[in-house]
């Protein structure tokens, strides 16, 4: 069963195209690398599927709405995660979880419950009353995910939510994303680190605007004779011909 | 150390109780290109600021160029380029009036040391009507990077110039490094990014304020103190959960399509993982065997 379907998207702004024309599907419970070099066009195809921006043409369903013309249930049905803003950091951590399950709807004994059961997972129940901003970057991202899934959505979009996170944190980190695919969760990630592009079960590339590649990663090495993901990316992506202009 | 360039000296830096740097001891060689490796908050920025003189440490010792970055903090300030890791030139400037801008600071023109930039400088070169806070991030790193070298430095400071970046822009960048290291510029450069180490002449760990270790990368590697081994199989998170539970495996991690594991004692072989084979670690291996 597809979660995010999309045919033909396109985004322009003026005369540049920013997202050329993209087809993809990806499978409920999948974990899927969104890949491609910065200025590629990853996060305006992002905020479409997140039903921030309207395409310029093209259809696309995400968590079965449409993305023209249901933004607003589109939205209830995802989480979203970025490395840059995600957490108050001036609320203490269960004000956090308590105003993102507020916003999505939650009635405060499930978030009550919810709040605990988080807590005790990822040892943070000491942390409780703790501001955000007093974490160490690493715990913070942790939470933040977690935030992101506090409502059981059916998609999560990270997006570059391992950047300068140090490596032990990042492996816990892909941890819950794991443990989130198990339960059912749709997993779609961005990242700059190619070792995390193996994690995934499939990974799409993005080159000036087009999806150049899709496929587990395991296919895409063999299709372009790689030893590493890193390898297949280097090939791609600097083919790019619009840079970053 | 010999042609030491760089000194720390027993430097220590507090935020009211957070304690950002302890008793750090670090010496760069001229010429060197010299990394200092660990994640977000390990106060990486903190060192350079003390080296930049933008920031007192709260104790020890540290020289630029045989100069006390305290009492000869001016003369310091004409010698080294400074490249923060917030983008922090004037957005509402033109990508050549702030060339102009930095080179006249320093009492310099572009065109005397346009050598030294102009493989940098030659890609924004067609932007250069184009204000800073209009470019990309690639442009805007590649500007920032041109200010910071405009008055020839002796020393260059990087502060994550690579981070949010992706992985041909980073090769592309560091293929810059090298070119300025032929230069004669000795360059301190930090980075999340453990392949990244590996580019370094020297590198140092760095985490929560601590310097774990420092040496080459080759010798790094070489200290490895176990044997670790890959394996890959159809489901790498279900066999790494599997492995947890052996007595035998004292550590375990997945690294892309494969799991490194090490032993305690002799390795048994289990028929499950008849595959396993013995690798070299890389610096990432190094550094997490650092923080276990």
């Amino acid at each position: 069963m597809s979660v995010i379907k999309v045919e033909n998207l396109t985004k322009q702004f003026g005369n540049f195209t920013a997202v050329d024309n993209i087809s993809f599907e990806v499978e409920k419970g999948e974990i899927f690398g969104f890949l491609g070099a910065n200025g590629a066009g990853k996060t305006t195809a992002m905020r479409m599927l997140c039903g921030l921006s309207h395409p310029t043409s093209g259809n696309g369903t995400v968590a079965g709405y449409d993305i023209f013309k249901q933004s607003e249930e589109v939205k209830k049905n995802i989480g979203y995660m970025s490395q840059k803003f995600s957490l108050y950091e001036d609320l203490k951590v269960w004000e956090n979880l308590r105003l993102f399950g507020g916003i999505y709807g939650m009635k405060d004994k499930p978030i009550a419950a919810k709040t605990s059961q988080i807590l005790q997972e990822l040892g943070f129940e000491k942390e409780r009353d703790a501001l955000v901003k007093s974490l160490p970057l690493g715990w913070k991202q942790k939470l933040a995910f977690s935030v992101a899934v506090f409502h059981e959505p059916k998609i999560v979009f990270l997006d570059e939510p391992t950047g300068g996170v140090d490596p032990l944190t990042r492996r816990q980190f892909w941890e819950l994303i794991y443990q989130a695919a198990a339960r059912g969760i749709t997993v779609f990630v961005t990242t700059h680190y190619m070792d995390e592009a193996e994690y995934c079960k499939r990974v799409s590339i993005m080159v000036d605007g087009r999806i150049e590649a899709i496929d587990t990663p395991k296919n895409l090495k063999q299709q372009f004779h790689a030893e590493s993901m890193d390898e297949v990316f280097y090939m791609l992506a600097r083919k790019a011909k619009r840079g970053e202009n | 150390m010999e042609n030491a360039i760089l000194k720390c000296l027993s430097i220590n830096k507090r935020y009211g109780d957070v304690q950002a740097l302890t008793n750090i001891d670090l010496e760069v060689k001229k010429g060197e290109l010299f990394g200092l490796i660990g994640p977000d908050g390990a106060g990486k920025t903190s060192l350079f600021r003390i080296l930049a003189t933008l920031l007192l440490a709260n104790g020890g010792i540290a020289t630029v160029d045989g100069l006390d970055v305290v009492r000869d903090y001016k003369a310091i300030r004409n010698r080294v380029g400074y490249m923060p890791g917030r983008f922090s030139l004037y957005p509402d400037l033109t990508v050549e009036e702030n060339l102009n801008f930095f080179a006249t600071v320093f009492n310099t023109t572009v065109r005397e040391n346009y050598s030294l930039i102009e493989d940098i400088y030659r890609q924004i070169e067609p932007f250069k009507k184009r204000r800073a806070g209009q470019l990309s991030g690639g442009m805007k790193q590649k500007l920032a990077l041109s200010c910071a070298l405009i008055h020839k430095p002796t020393v260059l400071f990087l502060d994550e110039p690579t981070t949010g970046v992706d992985p041909v822009s980073r090769k592309e960048f560091w293929g810059m490094l090298k070119k300025l290291k032929q230069q004669g510029i000795t360059i301190l450069v930090s980075t999340p990014y453990m392949d990244e180490a590996a580019l370094c002449d020297r590198i140092a760990f760095i985490q929560q304020g601590e310097i774990l270790a420092i040496d080459t990368p080759a010798n790094i590697v070489a200290g490895f103190p176990h044997k670790l081994y890959a394996v890959e199989t159809d489901n790498n998170y279900e066999t790494l959960k599997q492995l947890r539970e052996n007595p035998a495996v004292r550590s375990v991690f997945s690294f892309g399509d494969t799991l490194h594991v090490t032993f305690d004692g002799e390795l048994k072989m289990n028929p499950d993982y008849s595959q396993l084979k013995e690798i070299e670690p890389s610096i990432e291996d190094c550094f997490m065997e650092l923080i276990l």
